[in-house]
């Protein structure tokens, strides 16, 4: 048996009730009062989640820039000081290492914040590829972050308005933190990040502060209701960008980066399958790893991911299915444990926030 | 809203957390609150067809969560008489009231000394304690 890593705030998580389940190697809460109550806290006021599994990478020196554009897919020289940007760490094949957010601290030092599961090939990934003049150092023990989310978010914390993607230093009930515009929702909100000597004290200000604390359940209920995908499910080292409608993070026709080559010949020849968002028509759950079928009874695919919608009250789900069934509109069937359901292709996001 | 644990004293339950309420040759079926509990929120009562066969220890249909999905276990053998419609359509009322609204079947028993494997409150109890 594996030891599980536990973040500052796990006394807390179990004094406020949570459920704690294995995730990347972490013990985390994956509910507190329940997933559909924590679900619609996001959705029409304002939750916490504790993400302090994520990893954080910095990328420092002169040739820091450099690195980074050599191996991440988006054009990074279009963000400035105090801004972020989604990015993928790609291979040579056009896959997926990691999707992840940098932001530019200084004009030479860069924040990555990678999913937990791929802390380490994260890190391996880009120490390996260091150049002169650039430094990379995983920093993940040392910080804790906090996910606050909900159309009252801001105004709870009693932060100033500020752009999506952006991020400043600033202060919560005298604590400082970094305070990052970005989220994994699709709602207004920020994520706080404090040194882990802070991490209990901010905890209990940004409940004090009518924040609901949130899991994981509610997290990917979330993020899929809105169409974020997830690393290790519906993108991976074995799908590429274009195929999971991620293009738009690939500055193919700015610079070269790994695998760029091979994805500038799926841009071009159009790809064989594509990453789809269903609703089901019937009352059925779908879940990861169940296939898909197209209207004329054919094999179409795979769901990578689903669940039940809070907001819809429906099964929800992303999955690859051949280009000719990907378009919004069409009807796929999902074989629910050998029962057929039928499900309708929809453009993303499945459920559109209010305002961001 | 989620029901406070309880385990109702004139119920017969079954291992795999079912509970069973019997009346003559006729019994009422569900799912205890440990196996409520232990799912979180139902989305999903994939419910068998009135006039079908249950069989004791087999599954007849699914409960589903956000997050998981479990068989629901036959704790005696019957002919199903009616499937809780009202838990098809808003399966949470297994969560707000797992002994009473929300019910999953009611069968016609066909082997009533089926009742003599259940256990009783004490035995159930210790179970989940075990658990």
């Amino acid at each position: 048996m594996q030891t599980l890593l536990r973040t500052p705030l796990h006394e807390r998580h179990v004094a406020a009730g949570a459920r704690m389940v294995p995730f990347a190697g972490w013990e985390m809460p994956v509910q507190y009062a329940g997933v559909i109550d924590e679900h619609l806290a996001v959705r029409r006021d304002c939750g916490v989640f504790d993400v302090s599994h994520m990893g954080q990478l910095h990328v420092e020196g002169p040739a820091a820039e450099e690195l980074l554009q050599s191996l991440l897919s988006n054009d990074l020289s279009r963000i400035e000081d105090r801004e972020a940007q989604y990015t993928l760490l790609t291979n040579d094949e056009g896959g997926i290492v990691d999707d992840l957010i940098v932001y530019r601290l200084e004009r030479h030092h860069y924040l990555l914040v990678v999913n937990a599961g791929n802390r380490e090939a994260a890190y391996a990934w880009l120490k390996e590829r260091e150049i002169r003049g650039s430094d990379v150092r995983d920093a993940s023990d040392e910080y804790t972050l906090l996910a606050v989310q909900g159309p009252r978010s801001i105004e709870r914390l009693g932060l100033p308005e500020a752009k999506q993607f952006t991020h400043a230093m600033g202060e919560v009930d005298g604590l400082e933190v970094m305070v990052n515009r970005t989220g994994y929702t699709g709602e207004r909100g920020c994520e706080l990040m404090c040194p882990d000597e802070d991490a209990a004290a901010l905890w209990d200000a940004v409940l004090a502060r009518g924040a609901v604390p949130c899991g994981l359940g509610a997290r990917d209920t979330l993020r899929l209701e809105v169409c974020y995908p997830l690393h290790g499910k519906d993108i991976t080292p074995r799908t590429d960008a274009i195929s999971a409608g991620l293009g738009w993070t690939c500055a193919l026709e700015k610079k070269d980066f790994t695998g760029a080559e091979k994805l500038r010949r799926v841009k071009e020849e159009g790809p064989s399958r594509k990453l789809v968002a269903f609703v089901m028509e019937e009352r059925a759950v779908p879940r990861a790893g169940m296939p898909i079928l197209s209207a004329d009874g054919s094999s179409a695919g795979e769901v990578t991911s689903g669940t039940h919608s809070p907001m819809l009250d429906r099964g929800i789900g992303l999955g690859y299915v051949l280009t000719e069934s990907a378009a919004p509109g069409g009807e796929l069937t999902i074989d629910v444990r050998g029962k057929d359901r039928r499900a309708t292709v929809v453009p993303k996001p499945i459920y559109k926030p209010e305002e961001a | 809203m989620a029901a406070a644990e309880s385990y109702p004293e004139d119920l017969k339950y079954h291992r795999e957390h079912d509970w069973a309420r019997i009346a003559g040759d006729e019994a009422t079926v569900g799912v205890t609150w440990f196996a409520q509990d232990s799912l979180g929120e139902l989305v999903h009562f994939e419910a068998p067809e009135p006039g079908a066969a249950v069989s004791k220890d087999a599954s007849y249909g699914e409960v589903e969560s956000v997050k998981a999905v479990s068989d629901v276990i036959a704790p005696l053998s019957g002919e199903i008489l009616e499937v809780n419609q009202a838990v098809v359509d808003a399966p949470e009322l297994v969560n707000a009231d797992p002994y009473g609204d929300g019910w999953l079947l009611r069968i016609r028993l066909s082997d009533p000394a089926e009742v003599e494997a259940l256990l009783d409150l004490d035995a159930y109890k210790q179970l989940v304690a075990e658990a």
